[in-house]
Formats: C-alpha cells, structure tokens, sequence
C-alpha cells in the first residue's frame, strides 16, 4: 500500500513544521464523550482527532489476591481490532496492544488515583475487581493518550454495582456509590523526529521517529507529579530531551485534565 | 509494587515504614549510590554465535545471539535492514514463587522494550534482509531483571560480531524510605516507593531505555535518573571488561604478514 | 622491532574504541571527525585507512574470494549456492563452462547437482548483497567426497597460516587434500582426513596461543604415529596431486 512518506515529516520537523499544520506542543481536536456505553459500569469514547477509543470499566465482586487479602484489583487489557486500521491483525494482542494497556495500567496504578483498600468488601474473601477494557475502534496515532484519558474519564464516572444480601452484584440498574479515585492519572505521548520534540503523534509521525516518550502525570496533594514513564522507538534520548518532556507533560498533562473534569 | 508493611493496633489497621536505610546504609549492607556486585562473563554457550552472563547480585542472565542470518518468515525480511528480534523470559525457577513457563504480557512488554533499548547502537543496515535474534533467559530474578538481561544481550551481541557503535549499559534506581538509592533490589523493590530502570548508551550519552514504576515530582525523577546513569557508567566498565578478557590473547602475531 | 611493531598495530579493540583520527575502512565507522571501531577485532592501518579485522562474526562476503558452497537449488540456467551466508551466491551457467550448453536439452543437475559441494570464486557483489560466483578461475573445481567443517570465518587466516603454512603443514603431514575457504567451510579428504579435521578445529579453538604451529605440528605428528601403527600400509600415493591450486584430474564437467 502506497502511503505518506516518511521522508516529507523528517524534513518538515527539522524546521519544526507538521504535516497538519500543527505547532509542536499541540494536540489533535479531543471529543469526549462519557457513559457511551449503559452496559458498562464506566464508560467513555474518545476522539483525539482521528483516533477513536472507547473504554469500558466493568466492575464485579472477585476474590482478592493472595498477597493483598484487603485490596481491590485493577486489571486493564486493550485490543487492537481489525476494523480500527488495515495494520491490525484478529487474534490475541500484540506488543504493542500489551504496551498500550500496561503503560494504562501503570499511569493509573502508580498515581495511587485508586484506594485499593476502599474497594475491600470482606477482608480476605471479597473485593471489588475493576476490569477495563480499550478497545481500539480507529487508529491514527497515539493510542497510549487517548486509552488514558478513557480511562480515567470511565473510572472516575463509574459506579460500583450495588450488592444484595448475598454480596453479589446488582446489575441493570446504576449503583448508588462511586468508584473511589482521585488525582486524574492521565498519559501524555512525545515524539523525536529529526532531533525535534512534538506532542500527540499522528500515525505517519509514529513511522517516522527517531524516540517517543510516553509521560504519565497525577495531581498528588496539589502538585502535579510524574507517575509513569515509557521510552519507545529505535532511538535514544538526551537527558536535556528528558527533562524538556517531563516540563511538557506536567503542561500539558494539566491542560487534558482541565478539560477532562468538565466531564465528571 | 510497594506493598506498605501493615499492622494492627487496637484493631485499626496502621503503617509501618519498615526501615530500610539506617544511616545512609542500606539492608544489604550498601551505601545508597552503590551497585550490588557485578559479575560479567561473555562466550559461555557453544551454540550461539555469541553469548554471554550477566550477573547483578542476586539477579543473574543469560543471553544468547543468533546472526545475522536469514529470516523465517520471509515476510518480516526488511530490504534494506536486518531486523532485531528479542526475546525475554524468566525461568520458572527463576522467582520464588514458581512461574508458568510461556510468554506472558509482562515478558512481552519487557521484550519489547529490551529491543528499542539495543537498536540505537546495532548497524542494521549493513546486512539486509537478515534476522538478528536475541535471546534471553533469567535464571534468577531479585529486581533489575530487564536491566541484567540488557547488559548480558548487549555482550552477546558483540561476542557475535554484530557491528555495533558502543555497548549498552542498564541499571535502575529509585525510591526507599524516601531516599533515593541505586539499584533497587530485595525488600527495597517489594517495599519501596519507586523503582526507575534506564538503559544507557554512552558513547552518545543518550537514554536508550526509560521506565518508571512510582509516583514522584519531576526534579526528583531527574535526580533518579542522574544516578541511574551514573550506575550505567559503572557497568559499561565492567562489561568492557569482560568482552576484552574473553578476546584478550588473539593476537595472530604468526598470521598476518 | 617486529614485536613492537605489532603490539601498537594489532590492539585489540571492542566495539566503540577510538581509533584515531583517518580513513574509516572496514569494520569501523566515523562519527564526528573520528573513527570508532565497530566490532571486536585487532586494529590496524594501511595507508591511512584505520581498519579492524575482526575476531568474530558470520562470512563477510567479499569479491575474489575463494568460497566453499553447496548447491540449494537450481533454477532456470543458474544453480543457488548455499555458502554460509544469509545471503544467497548465484552460479550462472556461463560462468560455470565456457562450453555451449543446450539446457532445453540437458538438465544442469548434470553437471552440478544438488547438494553438490563446490570450491568457486566470488566474482561480484551487488548492493543489495546478491552474490555472483565464478569457476573459471583454475582454482575452481567440484568438491566429491571428503567431508566438511565449519568454522569461525574469523578463524580462517590462522588456519591458512602466512603464506599458506600452516594449511600445507597439514596436508603434508597427514597426506590429505586441504581446501579452505574464505567462508569458513573447509573440506578435507583423505585417508587421514579425521586428522586434518580434527587439527583444523584445534586451531579454531586454540587461535590465540602463540606457537600454535608448533602446537599443531606435534599434535598431528603424534596422531599419524598413531594412526600408522593401524594401517598396514602408507598410502604414499596420497601425496601426489594435493596443491590446492591445481585443478583434479577428474574435470568439473565429468559425467
């Protein structure tokens, strides 16, 4: 298949121009839309210009682990289906399907955005298991940010399923509490190309980079912190390039959030 | 990650920050900038083209190299390149708890990330359409085990004679008691606040290798990572070392007129 | 004077060592004015061109190269030879005969069939790495019986020895015919060959011990002992015709 050429975006990003016209720091058009799906306990649909995700947060009552006898589990798997891009093969994920949900996983999980604690019910025999689930429906680049704004725009307008006598879920109806989370954990994505950084890749950007960075950031007692962190590409990074990423992300970590909580 | 250590008083549960740092020194006796002992040893399997052990502590590797050599299936051959592909695992005797044997989402990730860390400095195009495979094997897993299996790959891959511009050195540091220490291992990676893993690429002085489990402000992430490097530095010396001492007589003084 | 001479000549040198400052030649690269080493390997300098010979590695293909092959498969008027290399090495029909050859009436497996070992000529390389190989060089010729060993391609200049001593030490000794090629495949054939073999694979393993043509001379010394004492007969016929640049009296095209 004949496609964009890689070539034009490298000569363009040495000056700092993008094929879109876009200025380096700049994200694509964002829609959100939360509670897309009733079926869900959570849900949200997410548009980052042409990249579509929707997450859906299921929540039912499970044993906990072993180790953590008093906590909650969160478990996050995306999937890349065949209809989102002629790139996308049916059967079990790839890499990078693994790399998107565990950079998810890790974003949310390490802000501490969730109490696991709370999400006990009986101490060593039941606890609230969080499942979420992306699912890719269009892809144009930068997945990993748009999965995480899903995300936790599902997680934070999800209801835990209301409990009956047995302690088993009610579904049907929306529960009366809260999943309990906090701090809006949210992934910001930056790619090298031609030794130049830019925010929010689109797809024949991700084919065209030297190195891509992946940034999670969490508001944790009034500051806005960083929580995760994934290289990726054939490339290296600069510590200057680094610590320029990690000033961008705070940014404009800040900025998806800001517009995020219009829709909690 | 980190498990708070718990216990109850009164019946409330409270925390307990079990101590960890006693005067700038650590469990195992180390001081905070400090790395567990290194052990480095290359051409230690007969059947690869090139191979070698890497041992950090208690965490210790095996990688094994084959190629370049020609690529099954045909259709991941690049025309212009030859492709690297790694593979992560851990034995399943390898962590206290016995593990599955078979890739899992954690091996996979971990794969991935061990080949875009080794990529920056292998000269790929010089021999199209070939495969380059890695392969990786943890024998014994006490934290750092990407880091061990990075080092142990990228002496493999020299040993192999892939043209390479510079080795690529991986350690971690990170967070215990608050402090930031180097090389995360034992109760300080089940118990600590943030463990930060880098691979790193002197010759350039880049990052070839970036994660982070933890949450932490952004100039304290940058302390972390300086030291990180400074640790990576260490091993870079050590893993020359090794690569210099398997190869140390080859003089073919009665060869070459 | 020699000693010092190659003391600063042949440091060895891993991947990333600075080699100075010149011509980046094989096995090196150039990165900001210097050049850098890019395999382990013994650095070395002709005309200014800074170099490594490296002391690992698969075959580096190289045009004038004597190689060892095996036939993969033939297609149309060519035979694909496997020479132990990613990369596959062509023998096309004109370059194998000067004869005229009608092939819609002759099959090639005639002449060269499959699995076949030949001794051939690299006589070009393309960029995209395609091989062409040549037997008309009088060096070139069938391989039959014997039998074959692998070895670190690295390893071949020491098998060869300077100016091909320690290779003729072999076949004089063991009165077996010796053919090395470029590619790290050796063929022997004899009635000692398990000796040569087993002497060629001592010197890969032992490559770095200085005196290793004394070392060698003795082992295969002592093994002959050995090996005369089962025999009841020298073959001395074996000594005759074993230059390695002398084609067999059985031509290639025999049928």
């Amino acid at each position: 298949m004949i496609e964009l050429d890689t070539h034009l975006i490298r000569h363009m990003a040495l000056d700092e121009k993008r094929i879109d016209g876009r200025s380096p720091d700049e994200y694509r058009e964002i829609t959100i839309e939360p509670d897309f799906v009733t079926s869900a306990e959570g849900s949200c649909r997410v548009k980052i210009g042409n990249t579509e995700v929707l997450v859906g947060v299921k929540i039912d009552v499970a044993e906990p682990f072993a180790d953590t006898p008093n906590e909650g589990v969160l478990m996050v798997s995306s999937e890349f289906v065949p209809l989102a891009s002629s790139d996308f093969e049916s059967g079990p994920p790839g890499e990078e399907s693994i790399e998107v949900s565990r950079v998810v996983d890790r974003t949310i999980r390490e802000s501490k955005a969730i109490d696991f604690e709370k999400l006990c019910i009986v101490p060593g025999e039941k606890v609230w298991m969080v499942c979420v689930d992306i699912d890719v429906l269009d892809y144009d680049g930068n997945l990993i940010d748009a999965s995480s704004l899903a995300a936790t725009i599902a997680l934070m307008n999800a209801r835990l399923p209301d409990l009956n006598d047995e302690k088993k879920s009610i579904y049907g109806k929306k529960g009366k509490n809260k999943l309990p989370m906090s701090g809006m954990p949210l992934a910001t994505t930056f790619a090298k190309i031609s030794g130049k950084i830019f925010s929010d890749p689109i797809k024949i950007e991700e084919r065209s980079l030297d190195a891509v960075l992946t940034v999670g950031t969490a508001v944790k007692d009034g500051k806005t912190m960083l929580c995760a962190m994934q290289k990726g590409g054939t490339g290296g990074f600069s510590l200057e390039e680094i610590e320029q990423i990690f000033d961008m992300a705070i940014k404009k970590g800040d900025v998806l959030r800001k517009k995020a909580e219009k829709f909690v | 990650m980190k498990k708070r250590k718990k216990t109850y008083l009164k019946n409330r549960v409270i925390f307990v920050d079990e101590q960890l740092i006693k005067n700038g020194i650590r469990i195992d006796g180390r001081k905070l900038d400090e790395l567990r002992p290194i052990e480095a040893k290359v051409g230690v399997l007969k059947n690869a083209d090139g191979s070698a052990f890497f041992r950090l502590g208690n965490t210790m590797a095996v990688a094994g190299v084959f190629g370049p050599r020609k690529v099954y299936p045909k259709h991941e051959e690049q025309a212009e390149k030859a492709i690297l592909r790694t593979q992560y695992k851990m034995a399943p005797f390898a962590t206290e708890t016995r593990g599955r044997p078979g890739p899992n989402r954690r091996s996979t990730e971990i794969s991935m990330v061990t080949r875009n860390s080794l990529l920056p400095v292998i000269f790929v195009e010089e021999y199209p359409k070939t495969a380059i495979d890695v392969h990786i094997e943890v024998l014994q897993a006490d934290a750092s085990t990407r880091c061990v299996g990075i080092n142990a790959a990228a002496l493999a891959l020299a040993d192999a004679g892939v043209p390479m511009r510079d080795l690529v050195s991986s350690c971690s540091a990170g967070k215990v008691n608050d402090t930031v220490v180097l090389d995360v291992a034992g109760k300080e990676d089940t118990e600590g606040e943030l463990d930060l893993p880098i691979a790193y690429y002197p010759k350039r002085n880049q990052i070839t290798l970036l994660q982070m489990d933890g949450i932490a402000d952004s100039s304290e992430v940058k302390k972390i990572i300086q030291l990180a490097v400074k640790g990576c530095k260490q091993i870079y010396e050590k893993q020359k070392e090794a690569l210099r001492s398997k190869y140390a007589l080859e003089k073919m003084d009665d060869v070459i007129s | 004077m020699n000693e010092e001479k190659t003391e600063t000549k042949r440091k060895l040198v891993i991947p990333g060592d600075e080699l100075g400052e010149g011509r980046a030649g094989h096995g090196t690269y150039e990165e900001n004015g210097k050049v850098y080493s890019s395999c382990i390997g013994l650095a070395e300098e002709k005309n200014g061109i800074l170099f490594v010979i490296p002391l690992s590695g698969i075959y580096n293909p190289k045009r004038g190269d004597g190689v060892i092959g095996k036939v993969e498969s033939i297609i149309f008027s060519k035979w694909i030879i496997d020479i132990n290399s990613p990369y596959e090495a062509v023998l096309s029909l004109s370059e194998a005969t000067d004869e005229f050859i009608d092939t819609t009436k002759v099959e090639l497996t005639k002449y060269i069939d499959y699995e076949e070992l030949i001794f051939a000529e690299i006589m070009s390389i393309t960029k995209t790495k395609n091989i062409q190989l040549s037997m008309r060089n009088r060096k070139c010729r069938k391989l039959r019986g014997g039998r074959i060993i692998k070895v670190t391609p690295a390893k071949v200049p020491r098998i060869i020895g300077r100016s091909g001593s320690m290779v003729e030490m072999i076949k004089e000794i063991t009165g077996t015919q010796v053919v090395v090629g470029q590619n790290g495949i050796v063929w022997v054939k004899g009635e000692n060959e398990e000796i040569a073999a087993e002497a060629v694979l001592e010197i890969e393993q032992k490559s770095h011990v200085s005196g290793l043509t004394d070392h060698i001379k003795a082992m295969l010394e002592k093994k002959m002992v050995g090996q005369k004492k089962q025999n009841t007969y020298v073959n001395e016929e074996k000594k005759e015709e074993e230059d390695l640049f002398e084609k067999e009296e059985e031509d290639i095209f025999e049928k």
